[in-house]
């Protein structure tokens, strides 16, 4: 990016673009031209621990799949070799590119550069770069994966053995002030470094995995069960340690660690391998790109994002997405994502749809009275099916074939010229079904089927037999094999054809209109950013007023004062003419499916039938009331949310108080609740600011378990560490107690804990007692699930599709989920996440219909015996028994899983396009070869 | 579609077609992307898949499953390599397990004809319930299947293998009882059962059994 003028709603971006020396269009990403090149050099994808080529695909999932040409190249260099232009058939190879300086035009940025991982070479004393067999997790992730330096295997760089002792070190380069380390807590390292043991035990669980760590930080959904499970394997160690390398073996290269126990005191451990859980640290160049985008960042580096919306930069029309906010996992990259395309969307609302143009295709052919016409098309991908697989002498095989009334051979099937080549052979020689032996249908399929419906036939007349990957590719040695192998494929996919029968998809109308359930701050902002996109939306609170949680609260660790932004959040809810409010509201019923969902809600004796085409839930989770602790026996113990309240009022107890202690995980990390609530740790450390804020000479302890103020709250951890709050850490088999005392004529709470690591038992005389009691999910989440066929996890919150994938969405088309009903959460992340959610809907609704596959289950009336095993196998409620008794199969909710065909007794039920017969063709064709 | 859409009828289908083993590859267990998890649908089919073969003389080993991830290649063709070397080893299908061929294609083709049994029996009896891979384990380590099986299963087929072989002509207990490789008194008991049901009858005039109810 060179510069960007302009303002919000129209900028220009002027953009550098660098030569790939390979045409685009053209580079069908074969790779014969890597196996040719000469020059080798380290990869930077695999750490530079593995070699790769001058010209190669970036990694094996870059999008796009095809080469580049790097400064290594000899013929960059010296104009020398050229040997790729040689080899490449597509011609794809220009030496003649270079630099271009191109303007684009647009009404919004997103900026998304991710992070760079923390380099621990800045820290000498970690011996990276210097051990052999120390290396950062990166390094390990690649080692782990299947398309990593040694294809999966867990080598030491040293001797390539493998190791059977590995040792991790936490928090290199986080949470430590100090040159060449950053303050912050990365907020994702403990539970990577979790999933690489769970996955080194995978790969072979006689490794012994040690993990040496300050705080366990599982603080996300499911992190915590995930966590105990990596714990209890055999051969893992947690130990709670400071560590730091010693020194290396001169002869096996095994690297020794110096830590020490509460038993055992300082000892010395030698390991085989030693992985370094780097931290996250802003992008490379950021300066630079803070600049060139005019954009403020915060003291880290990162950018300096608004409290009330982190996806917002100090630029208007600026937004930003993923780990340079801070510290970021997945889940919550993917939502942030959903929420800066959101923020565009409602910027941009005026212009949707502008630029877009209908495609048309001709009237499709009626083939019902038409004897079987087969074509097969078998694609050379220039040398890489060509060279191996013996491409002309598959055609004369292919063209004895049954039915198969055309076959020929193509350069590149995939090519623009190849593609109309199909469609007239279609045409003219009146073929009914299609079949494309070439690469993958994955990539390819969409494309080929646009290719029939070009010609006037029903796109799932297409058939693809995969020569290459699982022909061609894997047989490179062996090639007189490889010829009958891909013959084989081919005749399975023309058995196959022959019993192919043409699908209609079908365009379900859309009812452009939002429900929100739950008039919390995730519902209210997820219900304005629909409506600020033109649609209606229904946001509907069982309580009289909106505002949810959010109304107890006063301020954030970022600075945002709560009840203003509530205030001003509820004030435009109001005013938004296409938000309708219904306080006082109970939902009693629901049905329908996407686009065109009725809910029944009962608005203070009155019942209305709400027409919506998207559902979000937003209904919050509850605060946990404490049965220990003497809570509710005693006015002096109460919880943070409490305490929160009380400050905020200047409650005497608190401005007068000598001493309060707090006590952190009650309610959750426990039998009753096994999840980690995520919040309450960095809202300990909130109330402790404030209170030592309005009352400086009050002693304020925390007692905790594991510190979770993770991100860039750690820095909050510290200031309150600074300011004199007393951080106490207690284990679940000795929990603190609490009892009502009178010392000295003073009536006081004493508390009593075990420190862990002193082993002796602290008394403490507070006059405030308060419980970071848990955010628990609402106990009517069942029937909200139940009503809206949505899931519920374990814990008892809702349950998201896909916990990476799709973290706002269900796995029912059409309704998705923010704020703490998903999972407990901050207020900017509930933010985050319900803009995410708007963003989903909308472009739900953005559009007049959705289609709905041709790939679905259907029900034979005669066969059905009613007896719903078909209804119990399907997930997502696509099967039901009508009226008659018999299944019915709703093709809008169907997947086309097909898991309802193998239940059924009587074959009544079948998937189209995945048939018993096109299957049992394909296994005779495949047996047929001998 | 999902492994889960795996039938049971294909398998077998391959078996009759000449296959000597059947490979089934699907998703890693727990890490669907959907909320399906049918890859443990395809893991009950091959557990009860290879307890049958077992019953029929076969090398269970016959049938294999792996989950394994899209970015798994290296993975998909080790583990292909080493299945195929497997059933290389364990040789043609019947012959090397010393079983007369016809007794094999009786066996199968029986089973075949009552797949749509093995799916109620699949569904409801071989369930462990819980998608995780550690109740499946238990599941199929205790005896519990070959009990399923003894129940509700072995009637059923030698019932079907009956009917398959007085398709071709009508037999003796003694030639019937050969045939299954069964001892003739097991053989006329599961003859008597089947007479009871009115599936076949007894010939008196032929001294034999044929297909079909007495008139």
């Amino acid at each position: 990016m060179e510069n960007v003028r302009g303002e919000a709603g129209n900028f220009r971006v002027v953009l550098k673009k660098k030569p790939r020396y390979v045409i685009e269009d053209k580079c069908t990403g074969c790779t014969v031209c890597v196996e040719y090149c000469p020059v080798q050099y380290p990869d930077p994808f695999n750490q530079e621990i593995s070699l790769n080529k001058a010209i190669h695909v970036y990694f094996s999932q870059a999008v796009p799949l095809i080469t580049y040409i790097d400064e290594s190249c000899l013929y960059l260099k010296e104009k020398k070799c050229g040997i790729c232009s040689a080899v490449c058939k597509a011609g794809a190879i220009d030496f003649t590119q270079s630099e271009e300086t191109l303007e684009v035009r647009v009404g919004a940025v997103i900026l998304s550069p991710g992070f760079e991982p923390y380099d621990p070479k800045l820290l000498r004393e970690y011996r990276y770069g210097e051990f052999a067999n120390v290396v950062t997790s990166m390094d390990y992730e690649r080692l782990m994966s299947a398309t990593g330096p040694f294809q999966g295997q867990i080598l030491r760089r040293s001797d390539l053995k493998h190791p059977r002792r590995v040792a991790w070190l936490q928090c290199v380069g986080s949470r430590q002030v100090r040159e060449g380390a950053n303050s912050y807590c990365s907020a994702v390292c403990c539970t990577y470094t979790q999933k690489q043991v769970l996955l080194t035990k995978e790969h072979d669980d006689g490794v012994e995995c040690t993990v040496f760590h300050n705080d366990i930080r599982a603080y996300g959904k499911d992190f915590e069960t995930y966590f105990q499970r990596a714990e209890a394997l055999p051969g893992v160690r947690f130990i709670r340690s400071y560590a730091s390398i010693v020194r290396e073996d001169p002869e096996t290269k095994n690297v020794t660690v110096r830590y020490s126990t509460p038993d055992e005191g300082v000892k010395e451990e030698e390991f085989d391998l030693v992985v370094l859980s780097v931290g996250l640290t802003p992008p490379a160049d950021v300066e630079r790109l803070a600049e060139t985008f005019g954009v403020d960042l915060n003291d880290h580096g990162f950018v300096q994002a608004s409290p009330s919306n982190p996806v917002e930069t100090s630029r208007p029309g600026v937004f930003v997405s993923g780990a340079f906010q801070g510290p970021t996992d997945i889940p919550e990259s993917v939502f942030s994502a959903s929420a800066a395309g959101s923020q565009c969307g409602r910027l941009l609302d005026r212009r949707r749809g502008k630029l877009a143009t209908e495609r048309r295709y001709p009237l499709e052919r009626d083939t019902s009275a038409e004897e079987l016409r087969i074509g097969v098309f078998v694609c050379h991908c220039g040398a890489n099916i060509g060279r191996i697989v013996n491409v002309p002498s598959v055609v004369e095989e292919v063209r004895k074939l049954p039915h198969v009334v055309f076959a020929d051979e193509q350069l590149f099937s995939c090519a623009t010229n190849s593609a109309q080549d199909i469609t007239k052979v279609i045409q003219e020689q009146r073929l009914n079904r299609v079949v494309v032996a070439a690469c993958s249908p994955r990539t390819l399929e969409p494309l080929f089927r646009d290719t029939l419906k070009e010609a006037g036939l029903n796109q799932y007349y297409l058939e693809m037999a995969n020569i290459r990957e699982h022909c061609s590719w894997v047989h490179a040695k062996e090639k007189d094999r490889a010829t009958p192998k891909a013959l084989d494929l081919v005749r399975m996919a023309v058995a196959r054809a022959a019993r192919l029968e043409p699908l209609q998809e079908f365009d379900l109308s859309v009812t452009k209109a939002a429900l929100v359930v739950g008039g919390g701050v995730a519902g209210m902002t997820a219900a304005l950013h629909i409506a600020e996109q033109g649609h209606p939306v229904y946001l509907v609170e069982r309580e009289r007023e909106l505002g949810g949680t959010a109304r107890r609260l006063q301020h954030t660790l970022e600075g945002l004062d709560v009840q203003a932004f509530v205030r001003d959040l509820v004030w435009k809810v109001y005013r938004h003419p296409l938000v309708h409010v219904l306080t006082g509201a109970k939902v009693t019923d629901a049905w329908g499916y996407v686009g065109n969902f009725v809910t029944r809600v009962e608005v203070r004796g009155r019942v209305r039938d709400l027409h919506h085409g998207a559902t979000v839930i937003a209904t919050g989770a509850a605060e946990h009331r404490p049965t220990e602790y003497l809570y509710g026996q005693d006015e002096r113990v109460m919880t943070h949310l409490e305490l929160e309240e009380a400050l905020a009022r200047d409650d005497e107890r608190l401005l007068g108080a000598g001493s309060v202690a707090m006590i952190q995980c009650v309610g959750c990390r426990n039998d009753d609740r096994n999840y980690c609530a995520r919040v309450c740790c960095s809202h300990a450390v909130k109330n402790a600011l404030k209170l030592k804020e309005v009352n400086p000479a009050a002693d304020v302890y925390v007692l905790f378990r594991d510190m979770r103020t993770y991100g860039l709250r750690e820095d909050a951890y510290r200031e309150a560490s600074g300011k004199g709050v007393t951080f106490i850490r207690y284990v679940p088999e000795a929990r603190p107690e609490v009892s009502a005392v009178e010392e000295g004529g003073r009536k006081v709470l004493r508390v009593r804990v075990t420190d862990p690591i002193l082993g002796k038992e602290l008394a403490i005389d507070a006059d405030v007692v308060s419980l970071a009691a848990a955010a628990v999910p609402h106990e009517d989440n069942p029937q909200v699930a139940q009503m809206f066929q949505v899931a519920l996890g374990p814990d008892g919150f809702f349950k998201e599709a896909h916990v990476k994938l799709r973290p706002v969405d269900f796995a029912t088309d059409g309704v998705y989920l923010c704020g703490a009903a998903q999972y407990p959460k901050h207020l900017a992340e509930t933010i985050s996440q319900a803009q995410g959610a708007a963003g989903r809907v909308v472009a739900l609704l953005s559009h007049d219909t959705v289609v709905a596959s041709g790939a679905v289950c259907v029900v034979d009336e005669e066969k059905c015996v009613s007896c719903g095993q078909c209804v119990a196998a399907c997930s997502y409620g696509a099967v039901e028994l009508g009226a008659n008794g018999r299944a019915e199969v709703n093709p809008v909710l169907c997947k086309g899983d097909g898991l309802c065909n193998v239940v059924c007794p009587t074959g009544a039920i079948s998937l189209k396009h995945f048939t018993d017969e096109e299957f049992e063709g394909q296994i005779d064709a495949a047996l047929a070869g001998g | 579609m999902c492994t889960g859409r795996v039938d049971l009828g294909f398998v077998l289908r391959a078996f009759s077609k000449g296959a000597d083993g059947v490979f089934i590859v699907g998703c890693r267990l727990g890490e669907c992307n959907y909320t399906t998890h049918g890859n443990f649908h395809a893991l009950r089919l091959t557990h009860l898949c290879k307890r049958l073969l077992e019953r029929l003389g076969l090398d269970p080993r016959r049938v294999g499953i792996e989950f394994l991830s899209s970015g798994e290649g290296a993975r998909f063709a080790e583990a292909t390599d080493a299945f195929t070397a497997q059933v290389r080893e364990l040789g043609p299908l019947g012959r090397s397990e010393g079983i007369d061929p016809d007794r094999l294609r009786n066996g199968l083709d029986a089973l075949e004809s009552i797949v749509p049994y093995l799916r109620m029996i699949l569904a409801e009896k071989l369930n462990p319930g819980l998608p995780s891979p550690e109740a499946y384990d238990a599941f199929f380590a205790s005896g519990d299947v070959d009990r399923v099986i003894d129940e509700a299963v072995v009637e059923k087929w030698i019932m079907a293998r009956v009917a398959l072989l007085l398709r071709a002509s009508p037999l003796a207990t003694a030639e019937i009882a050969e045939r299954l490789g069964l001892s003739p008194s097991e053989a006329s008991r599961y003859l008597a059962a089947a007479v009871a049901r009115g599936v076949i009858r007894y010939d008196l005039s032929q001294k034999r059994y044929a297909l079909g109810s007495v008139e």
